[in-house]
């Protein structure tokens, strides 16, 4: 049964490799970079421009406006009315939206391939044409602030995570939410969003990535004709966030909430990320989520926690390789009915350090290696997904050669690099381990 | 930038769609099994998509929540294979199986590499065959679903759509959430789950599609592989539900800072000759995201919400005609408020020439864009085999999205929307809305 529940759905995503076929790159004299995945199956096209920016550049005490300036980019410019912009895009059949992450903000469309040209035109106006008025920005922090309600607040188990995450970052802005602690959501001014667009939407800190029924002459006569005139910015700040002091100390995060139906627990570790010609460690720890917390009834805490032991329901390891500075590695233990999270986590313990002693199995090992190589036949299926995995990759500090180069990385590592990289990051005492449960009055009364 | 203003007054006329590139071939296996295909020979693996109609609505009486328990454990352990071996097995393949159930279907979408397809639907085979019901693996699945249960009662948005399916429905299978009770699954035991296998899983209800790399004969080879020998028939499918709500606003209290509040009305059948100005009407209205009537006011003049919207939803049992929305305690309120008067409003004026115009073109554009990929494919077509479709659909349906006048939708909207019929069920803390709980 693979059916979670809105609990541990972070733990499916599976940052898989690229496949090296059909992809084709230029970058035009103003410094935008372009990239073209060609698909001619269906005459669909997907137009993204992802800006090498998101919440982790923000400046302090404004968290959230990176999202927040998301919002309003579909607020208008000297061309196109507030709200216009969907409007024409749907004029067209098509399909846009956007979204914002610690480190990109990303713009696309989803439209037949004979409307990319206008997707362009859109786009190429937004990059440095924006106006705002006074009473749109305050409305849409209105929506804002609802959109925390419905993602976070309303939801205990978003809200330890983000306590969580706060807690593992001692000093990298990656501990501060994307959409914002919402004191400072409701100062955000127009001001503050202008001033972050002035600095950072600019064609040479932008990559326009466009995948599906097109050639590469054809992006590059449209791209050259709509953002070719743009001029790039001369005073991009350096990508530098403040990064990580040594973790010296474990750290623990009890959060309790009346609305907990089912405690969990959760630990962070720093880790690693995928780091341009040096993804080695990364692929070895995408392995090592895999093998402790991937398939229930396979990995190492399914195998030990839910089936040789009934400790839990539920277990799983999550890693995020694909992220411009130290990134997370996280477990997952959702105890089974009767069974404390003290108990739970002793039982992750005492797993972990088989896993350290016995090593990795071979059988599963092998298995593990030739679903990665489907995973990129799958993954063909799905261009968009395509589109996501290059903008991702090039807004994180990769190339388009580390993307292509990632599959082979992938197949290359050993079993001893896994234990190497487990040995690692396993150490101890330096984890963020935190309890997700209910106030203890409410545990003892009967389940309604 | 004049040039801009004019390519975009242009492209507001020009827009003349694309037509679906897929042509969709109707196979029948040597041993009788019928499918639709879409060949694609590009990447080498076939997506599959099979449904067998009734899903969790056919649970036996006072055995709420057998289907979704018997579902879940189809894929933990089958033939002489237990849940680990039978998940080696799977990934060794590197074939990927999913197993779901809602109120009109059991579902299995299944992705399988061509160079080892025959092994992978070996083993799909003995999951929908045979699958064990070990006695541990119950334990734990049983486990897993209280759990899920448990979540539900305390999540605003599950707590919404249950309290309105219950007042809506009451004892029909419709009125309770396919999960079941903490008493109906805890009560639940092996004999159970071989009977709702029983019932469900049988040849008269089932729906297949397949899209990839696989030639029409390779499938009908692949479909007796998989289905021969299956049961003939199932149980009976329980009677149409009687949709028992009138308007009105239910508040389930729940300490949370943002109310979630679901609301409808009875809707319209699938095969209803207004059913197509029906989906036009509702576009305009609450399904078109961003430019719908509801979003626009709701969220963009009014900054009230992260998202409101309506759907028609005809399922097999019972037309209803849903929408959520989601707002501060303090502000549902007046959400609800304009959520009314945009019901009447459209009951009232139906739409202009202009939107009916505009969402014409996104209704006849966007539909060729949905066939992009295997996976997308096979969901699409045995979703339009279980709506009673014929293949030609792709090919006629922009027309009679076309076809759709301002009077019709006049027509449509004063007879299907009724302001007075509307039911808002509130969870949370909503201030100004004083109707009591049920």
């Amino acid at each position: 049964m693979r059916r979670l529940r809105n609990l541990l759905v972070l733990l499916l995503i599976w940052a898989g490799p690229a496949t090296a076929d059909r992809v084709t790159d230029f970058t035009l004299d103003n410094g935008l970079q372009v990239v073209v995945i060609e698909d001619h199956r269906a005459p669909v096209t997907v137009n993204m421009v992802w800006y090498r920016v998101g919440a982790a550049d923000e400046p302090p005490g404004v968290s959230g406006i990176a999202h927040f300036l998301e919002h309003l980019m579909f607020k208008g410019t000297d061309e196109v009315a507030p709200g216009a912009f969907s409007r024409i895009v749907k004029a067209q059949g098509g399909s846009d939206n956007a979204f914002t992450s610690w480190d990109y903000t990303a713009y696309f469309q989803r439209v037949a391939a004979d409307r990319l040209d206008l997707m362009m035109q859109l786009e190429a106006d937004r990059m440095t044409d924006l106006r705002l008025a006074g009473p749109d920005v305050e409305t849409e922090r209105d929506v804002i602030l609802e959109e925390r309600n419905q993602r976070t607040d309303n939801d205990p188990g978003a809200l330890f995570r983000e306590q969580m995450r706060a807690a593992l970052y001692l000093n990298h802005p990656y501990g501060i939410p994307i959409i914002g602690w919402r004191h400072e959501m409701e100062t955000l001014s127009k001001a503050d969003a202008l001033a972050f667009y002035d600095t950072y939407y600019a064609p040479n800190n932008a990559i326009l990535v466009v995948a599906g029924d097109v050639t590469p002459d054809a992006v590059r006569d449209m791209a050259q004709t709509h953002f070719g005139g743009l001029a790039p910015s001369d005073a991009l700040p350096a990508r530098v966030r403040p990064q990580e002091p040594p973790h010296l100390a474990e750290r623990r995060v009890m959060f309790e909430d009346p609305r907990v139906a089912q405690p969990y627990l959760m630990r962070s570790y720093l880790a690693p990320e995928r780091d341009s010609g040096d993804q080695g460690r990364a692929a070895a720890l995408t392995y090592l989520a895999e093998l402790l917390g991937g398939e229930g009834a396979t990995s190492f805490l399914g195998e030990r926690l839910q089936f040789e032991r009934q400790v839990a329901l539920y277990t799983g390891a999550s890693y995020g390789g694909l992220s411009l500075d130290d990134t997370a590695f996280n477990l997952f233990v959702v105890p089974a009915p009767g069974v404390s999270l003290e108990t739970a986590e002793d039982a992750l313990d005492k797993a972990l350090a088989a896993f350290l002693r016995e090593g990795v199995d071979p059988a599963l090992f092998d298995s593990l290696k030739s679903q990665l190589l489907a995973a990129e036949i799958y993954a063909r299926d799905n261009i968009q997904g395509l589109a996501r995995r290059y903008g991702r990759a090039l807004t994180s500090g990769l190339t388009i050669e580390d993307v292509q180069a990632w599959p082979d990385v992938l197949q290359a590592v050993k079993p001893e690099d896994v234990m190497a990289a487990a040995h690692d990051l396993l150490k101890g005492g330096n984890a963020v381990t935190g309890w997700l449960s209910r106030p203890v009055a409410e545990v003892t009364e009967v389940t309604q | 930038m004049m040039r801009l203003i004019l390519a975009l007054a242009l492209a507001l006329t020009m827009a003349a769609p694309v037509r679906a590139a897929i042509e969709i071939r109707q196979v029948t296996s040597p041993g009788g099994v019928g499918a639709w295909l879409v060949e694609s020979h590009d990447i080498p693996f076939v997506a599959l998509e099979i449904r067998f109609r009734g899903g969790a609505s056919l649970d036996a009486p006072g055995k709420r929540g057998a289907t979704n328990l018997m579902t879940a454990l189809l894929e933990e352990g089958a033939g002489d294979m237990g849940a680990r071996e039978f998940a080696r097995a799977r990934d060794a393949l590197a074939a990927s199986f999913r197993f779901d159930v809602g109120a009109d279907s059991l579902r299995v979408s299944a992705r399988m590499l061509s160079e080892n397809r025959d092994q992978a639907a070996d083993l799909l085979r003995q999951s929908l065959h045979a699958p064990r019901f070990d006695a541990d693996a119950i334990e734990r699945v049983r486990g897993q679903v209280l759990s899920a249960i448990a979540s539900d009662a305390k999540d605003p948005q599950a707590l919404a759509s249950q309290t309105f399916d219950r007042l809506a429905f009451g004892d029909h299978p419709y009125g309770s959430a396919p999960d079941g009770t903490a008493d109906s699954v805890q009560a639940l035991r092996r004999a159970d789950l071989v009977e709702a296998h029983a019932r469900v899983i049988a040849r008269d209800r089932l729906y297949v599609a397949a899209a990839g790399d696989i030639t029409a004969q390779e499938l009908g080879l692949l479909l007796d592989r998989l289905f021969a020998g299956l049961p003939e028939t199932g149980a009976p499918m329980p009677p149409q539900s009687d949709y028992g709500l009138p308007g009105g606003v239910t508040v389930v209290p729940f300490d949370t800072p943002q109310a979630v509040a679901v609301f409808g009305q009875p809707g319209m059948e699938r095969d209803d000759p207004d059913f197509f100005a029906a989906y036009v009407m509702n576009e305009v209205l609450g399904a078109g995201g961003f430019g719908s009537r509801l979003m626009e006011e709701v969220r963009e003049k009014r900054g009230l919400t992260y998202g409101v919207y309506s759907y028609l939803y005809p399922m097999d049992l019972a037309p209803m005609m849903l929408g959520q929305v989601a707002s501060s305690n303090g502000r549902v309120a007046e959400a609800i408020e304009v959520i009314r008067a945009e019901w009447a409003r459209m009951a009232q004026d139906g739409v202009t020439q202009e939107e009916l115009e505009a969402v014409k073109t996104y209704l006849t554009g966007a539909y060729p864009l949905r066939f992009d990929g295997n996976a997308k494919i096979a969901r699409i077509l045995v979703g339009m085999q279980m709506d009673g479709l014929s293949p030609d659909y792709v090919t006629t349906r922009n027309d009679r999205i076309r076809a759709v006048t301002q009077e019709d939708i006049r027509r449509v909207a004063s007879d299907l929307l009724q302001p007075d019929a509307l039911h808002f069920v509130v969870v949370g803390r909503p201030e100004g809305l004083e109707t009591p709980a049920n």
